[in-house]
């Protein structure tokens, strides 16, 4: 993680506008915070476990067990919520 | 969990793309692995790297719940392949490599012990001269992602037996995999048909007919494909097509599989597919 990096603060605002600036970097498209990434065919199964070990190093957490499914990942929104959820119980 | 599982214990001599993956998919299914390559350095590779593919694998709900993650060990000793129930070749696709490395193996384990070449390209037969038993050698073309994709074509050679037809497709039972059954030839089915496909779109490409999201986006919108022959090849990885696509030219004369200056070229300057970083796609220098 760089110093860059922890600056950022972990609001669901700013999960979600940091998510989306990463998706329309990566996919080369716009995408709406409740889009369905995978049924809308953007998100490739490959892609999704770049998105977890993106947001693994991004926010320091450690996405294990019963949260290591793919319904966390299938909107920006549920990975907001996902970060924020797993950044509370470490805290 | 689930404990009537057989007793298989898997080795698998190899840490690339298809070792790591086809040893993260015998963990998932509660198999124990041995993984054996030539360096350290390798095996640690592979081992961050199956810990991944096993992530993956759970990601997508693609294991069987009721049962707890096999055993990994590693080693550069092939000594350590004696105990498995069945080994799994799946070194570079060079036929002398391949030869060697099984007939290294073939003595040292014992009659009984299945003998898989995940070769995707090179006939059976011509390994089975190297082997001591060659009725005990059988073709596994995994696909990849293997833990992610049902389906394998399964090789029988002229001289492999009913017994390991039997024994063969019990293992890939218990890893959740559905075999096809075919013949001995080079490139057998799949890679005789994907492999000139992939080649002519790269060519395509280099004459600027199109560009690559253009050739892909047209053979998965218009013929269906669930993944372009270009993303395809990024995910095989072009070192690993431009071999493949040599076994099928030396053998067969067709110049549909001489391997063509676009595919030489990212080759040589190492944009070797997803595991670089970059191929016919840039994946942002991130291996995958």
């Amino acid at each position: 993680m760089t110093a860059e990096q922890t600056t950022i603060p972990v609001t669901a605002e700013a999960v979600e506008d940091a998510l989306l600036s990463f998706l329309a970097e990566r996919v080369k498209a716009s995408v709406a915070p409740d889009q369905d990434l995978f049924g809308s065919g953007l998100v490739s199964s490959m892609f999704a476990m770049q998105l977890v070990v993106h947001l693994e190093e991004s926010y320091d957490i450690a996405i294990i067990g019963p949260e290591l499914k793919l319904d966390n990942f299938r909107t920006v929104q549920a990975m907001t919520r996902l970060v924020l959820r797993l950044r509370d119980a470490s805290g | 969990m689930d404990t009537d599982q057989p007793d298989h214990r898997l080795t698998i001599v190899g840490g690339g793309v298809m070792g790591t993956n086809i040893a993260a998919l015998a963990i998932g299914h509660g198999i124990p692995v041995a993984l054996a390559d030539i360096s350290e350095a390798a095996l640690a590779r592979a081992r961050g790297s199956i810990a991944q593919k096993v992530r993956h694998a759970q990601l997508m709900g693609a294991l069987p719940p009721d049962r707890s993650l096999g055993d990994l060990v590693t080693s550069t000793s092939l000594r350590d392949v004696a105990e498995a129930t069945a080994v799994i070749e799946a070194v570079t696709e060079r036929t002398e490599t391949k030869a060697k490395v099984l007939a290294e193996v073939s003595a040292i384990i014992g009659p009984g012990t299945t003998l898989i070449s995940n070769t995707s390209c090179i006939p059976i037969d011509e390994l089975a001269g190297s082997v001591m038993r060659g009725d005990e050698l059988v073709g596994v073309h995994f696909m990849n992602p293997s833990y992610l994709i049902t389906m394998v074509e399964v090789i029988r050679g002229p001289r492999t037996s009913d017994d390991t037809m039997d024994a063969v497709i019990a293992l890939l039972t218990s890893l959740g995999r559905q075999a096809l059954v075919v013949r001995d030839a080079p490139g057998f089915v799949i890679n005789r048909l994907l492999h000139p496909l992939i080649n002519s779109a790269a060519m395509l490409v280099d004459e600027g007919v199109a560009s690559a999201e253009v050739v892909d986006g047209l053979l998965e919108g218009c013929l269906g494909h669930s993944t372009g022959p270009l993303r395809t090849a990024d995910l095989i990885g072009l070192d690993n097509l431009v071999d493949s696509l040599n076994v099928l030219y030396e053998r067969r004369g067709d110049e549909s599989c001489r391997p063509c200056e676009l595919l030489l070229r990212k080759v040589r300057e190492g944009n070797l597919g997803r595991k670089a970083g970059r191929g016919f796609y840039d994946y942002g220098g991130v291996a995958s």
